[in-house]
């Protein structure tokens, strides 16, 4: 397929502006929270349909190689492409850990035949993959994980267990950090992909207080792995999972966005509290810190885009994205925590009638959303990380890290 | 930093070396032990005048380099790091604005070429009392023959000793707290009946106290539309505002590096207290809110630039999240100093000082919020 692709994203606007038009069904429109909510798609036909459409762009990964199945496009088209979908109400059906995470990680440090391999399914949005990092024993300390991986001759021979592997009731693949040395801490890690139907993986979904299970625990008993899935040197994993989780964060912050797209709070709020005859916020105090948060929300989305066009002008991460996570999950609580207060006791319903489905909603969202400060490094953590990385002050655990 | 242009890294670079050679926290320190009578050091701001720094956001055809209000706040974030005291706000911001939006031909013939050449400070009467409340005008001014006659105070203005031109909002009809029946005046501040009385604050800058009794101006002293001021008001105040926020973002940086320098250097416990975690989190607390105030304030003198119509909004949001954020980080300077932050030989108390008032200037934090709520009509 010959597509006219010019470097002028104002062109490329155009035939992003057609080809959406063609093949992404009005029907759809506001029907992006279906993503994954499953683990994969649901196979109505038109969601099908319009996943092979996408795929056969590569615009679920527009910024990929168009070898591996990507789009091609450079980011300047990537961002056109982003702004014309979300003004056609259009959502892209190819997405989770391997585009979040994997994809990115394993273009960079991937073999090229386990690029061939593994990046075409993840931009046609066919695999689905989970994430084996934390265990019981290992969670900000991600370093000291236990996860033992001995060489047994043909194969790699796997023994332990892993906790919050989201999806990996779901999942295809697992991209697992396991220890190959015991004698050394970060060195010690090495990076593999486990196929999730090999002989000796359990997997146990954890019901949160949320009552969803997104997570798993994930035990492997003598599990073999191909000598091929190892990902990068024996012994460097740690640096891979260290930029993988980069893009784990930026992914998070951008998730944190997407909830908060949706309705302001204050517009949530005329629906539920007192007004004042100007048709105001009457509680003054409940007033103030709706438009504190409403501020501070916009305050981030400036961030984040500010942290775009100088990472684009600069070619790195600019200091403004080091504090995305932090801010991303504050701002996403904070709107939750608001939207249950101007709900009252609507805003506490666990399920049955006397609730609509965006009550129940809040609710929810409200529980699973104290997960954004926790995971892909807790905010404690980020903190960390700036003080030593940004602002240069010393590790109080020493200089191993 | 937002992305800049070739030409605005220059200026943002010859204002750092400037005010890091030139206009040191020393030199401010010098001013105020001095007690100079302006609140500030009329060589320093001729120098800057000289540098063309007062004529950024005036047209070409009167004087000035029409390099726009981001322009501007990469100098005053930069005079802000130092604590620089001039009336680079007052007069080539605020008072410029002024005459550009609301400034009939003859006026900005009059008055814009001296503002930019440096050789006049023109600033913004606005406030009556203790809070910033654009609204609340009982300043009265009645028709006078052709002209107007005007009686009542300004409280708080800005660089008011210093000021040759008084950009005076004034009632014409209405109540005070209408926004209808506001006109502003161009007054000289050698206007019979106009006196002033130095005012002295803590953080040292010039401000003044002005009394109208029966001050008589001609026709041609009206700003814009008589009755209807207020729209133009709001403009001018929201430049002065984005500027303003402007100079913070480069105090609350200053402040911040000079206290992250502090928690390398000061050991306690056989350590550096910058290996504290307590402080290394309320440490990444303060950065992380640097950045967010950063892209706000960028994004409102972008906006004033384009001339946006969402500039209002933007403008609030700026000032009341770097002033939230100045707050913060104005505190900490002192806390994590400890004992040498309190005394006046560290400049951690001038930091503090003029926090407060540069927050306080053109609406706070809680006034910002409020405007911020109405304007997205709540």
């Amino acid at each position: 397929m010959a597509d006219l692709h010019t470097d002028d994203p104002e062109a490329f606007r155009a035939e992003a502006k057609s080809w959406l038009a063609a093949n992404f069904p009005a029907s759809l429109k506001s029907r992006g929270g279906v993503m994954m909510a499953e683990g994969g798609l649901p196979s109505e036909p038109a969601i099908r349909a319009w996943a092979r459409a996408m795929a056969g762009k590569g615009w679920g990964v527009p910024t990929w190689p168009r070898a591996y199945g990507g789009g091609g496009l450079t980011p300047a088209q990537a961002k056109v492409l982003q702004q014309e979908m979300s003004a056609a109400g259009a959502w892209s059906p190819i997405g989770g850990m391997g585009v979040m995470m994997l994809g990115p990680t394993l273009l960079e440090y991937g073999s090229e035949a386990q690029k061939q391999r593994h990046i075409p399914p993840i931009a046609r949005g066919e695999a689905r993959w989970c994430q084996g990092f934390s265990e019981p024993g290992a969670g900000s300390d991600l370093a000291s994980l236990q996860t033992r991986c001995e060489d047994a001759g043909d194969h790699w021979r796997v023994n332990g267990q892993k906790i919050w592997t989201s999806g990996a009731q779901w999942a295809d693949w697992c991209f697992c950090l396991v220890r190959t040395d015991a004698t050394r801490k970060h060195e010690g890690i090495s990076f593999l992909l486990i196929d999730m139907r090999s002989d000796g993986i359990e997997v146990r979904p954890i019901r949160l207080i949320s009552g969803n299970s997104p997570f798993c625990e994930t035990f492997f008993t003598d599990v073999k792995v191909p000598k091929d899935n190892l990902v990068g040197p024996l012994g460097g994993g740690w640096a891979i999972a260290k930029r993988l989780l980069q893009h784990e964060r930026g992914g998070l912050a951008g998730a944190g966005r997407g909830g908060l797209a949706a309705e302001p709070v204050s517009e949530l709020a005329k629906a539920y509290v007192d007004l004042d005859e100007a048709g105001r916020i009457a509680d003054s105090d409940l007033r103030a810190r709706i438009a504190g948060h409403e501020m501070d929300l916009r305050a981030f989305q400036l961030t984040g885009a500010r942290s775009m066009r100088e990472s684009r002008s600069n070619s790195g991460p600019s200091a403004a994205t080091s504090i995305m996570k932090n801010a991303g999950a504050r701002v996403a609580q904070d709107r939750a925590e608001l939207t249950l207060e101007i709900m009252g006791n609507q805003g506490l319903g666990w399920e049955g009638e006397g609730f609509t489905r965006d009550e129940l909603a809040a609710v929810r969202g409200w529980l699973g959303g104290k997960a954004f400060s926790i995971y892909g490094g807790s905010a404690e953590v980020q903190d960390n990380i700036i003080a030593k990385r940004i602002l240069g002050l010393p590790d109080p655990l020493g200089p191993s890290r | 930093m937002a992305v800049l242009t070739e030409e605005q890294s220059l200026l943002r670079d010859a204002a750092r070396t400037w005010t890091q050679e030139k206009s040191p926290v020393s030199a401010f320190r010098k001013m105020r032990d001095a007690a100079l009578p302006l609140g500030y050091d009329p060589a320093a701001f001729a120098e800057m005048a000289a540098m063309g720094w007062c004529g950024v956001i005036i047209p070409e055809e009167y004087g000035g380099a029409d390099f726009g209000y981001l322009g501007l706040g990469l100098i005053l974030e930069e005079t802000g790091r130092t604590l620089t005291a001039s009336p680079l706000l007052a007069t080539a911001l605020a008072g410029a604005s002024a005459l550009v939006l609301g400034g009939s031909e003859a006026q900005k013939r009059a008055w814009l070429p001296r503002i930019a050449a440096g050789d006049l400070v023109a600033t913004l009467a606005v406030d009556e009392g203790a809070h910033h409340a654009p609204r609340k005008v009982a300043l009265a001014a009645a028709r006078n023959g052709e002209g107007w006659r005007l009686d009542g105070v300004k409280a708080f203005v800005l660089e008011g000793m210093a000021a040759e031109l008084f950009v005076v909002s004034a009632r014409t009809s209405g109540q005070s707290g209408d926004e209808a029946g506001i006109t502003l005046f161009l007054i000289p501040a050698d206007a019979q009946g106009l006196t002033r009385k130095a005012l002295k604050l803590a953080d040292s800058r010039g401000a003044a106290t002005l009394a109208f009794e029966g001050v008589e101006v001609g026709p041609d002293a009206v700003l814009g539309e008589v009755g209807a001021g207020w729209p133009l008001l709001e403009q001018v105040l929201d430049r002065a505002r984005a500027g303003l926020a402007a100079e913070m973002l480069g105090t609350a940086v200053q402040a911040f590096e000079i206290t992250l320098d502090y928690l390398k250097v000061r050991v306690q416990f056989g350590q550096v207290i910058g290996a504290f975690q307590a402080l290394q989190h309320r440490a990444a607390a303060m950065f992380t809110d640097l950045e967010l105030a950063r892209s706000c304030v960028e994004a409102a003198l972008i906006a004033i630039d384009e001339g946006s119509p969402d500039t209002a909004e933007l403008v609030s949001l700026a000032k009341a999240k770097m002033g939230e954020t100045l707050h913060l980080v104005s505190n900490e300077m002192v806390q994590m100093h400890g004992g040498i932050g309190m005394t006046d030989a560290h400049d951690s108390g001038l930091y503090l000082k003029r926090a407060r008032a540069a927050e306080t200037a053109f609406g706070g934090q809680a006034f910002h919020r409020d405007r911020y709520a109405r304007l997205q009509g709540y």
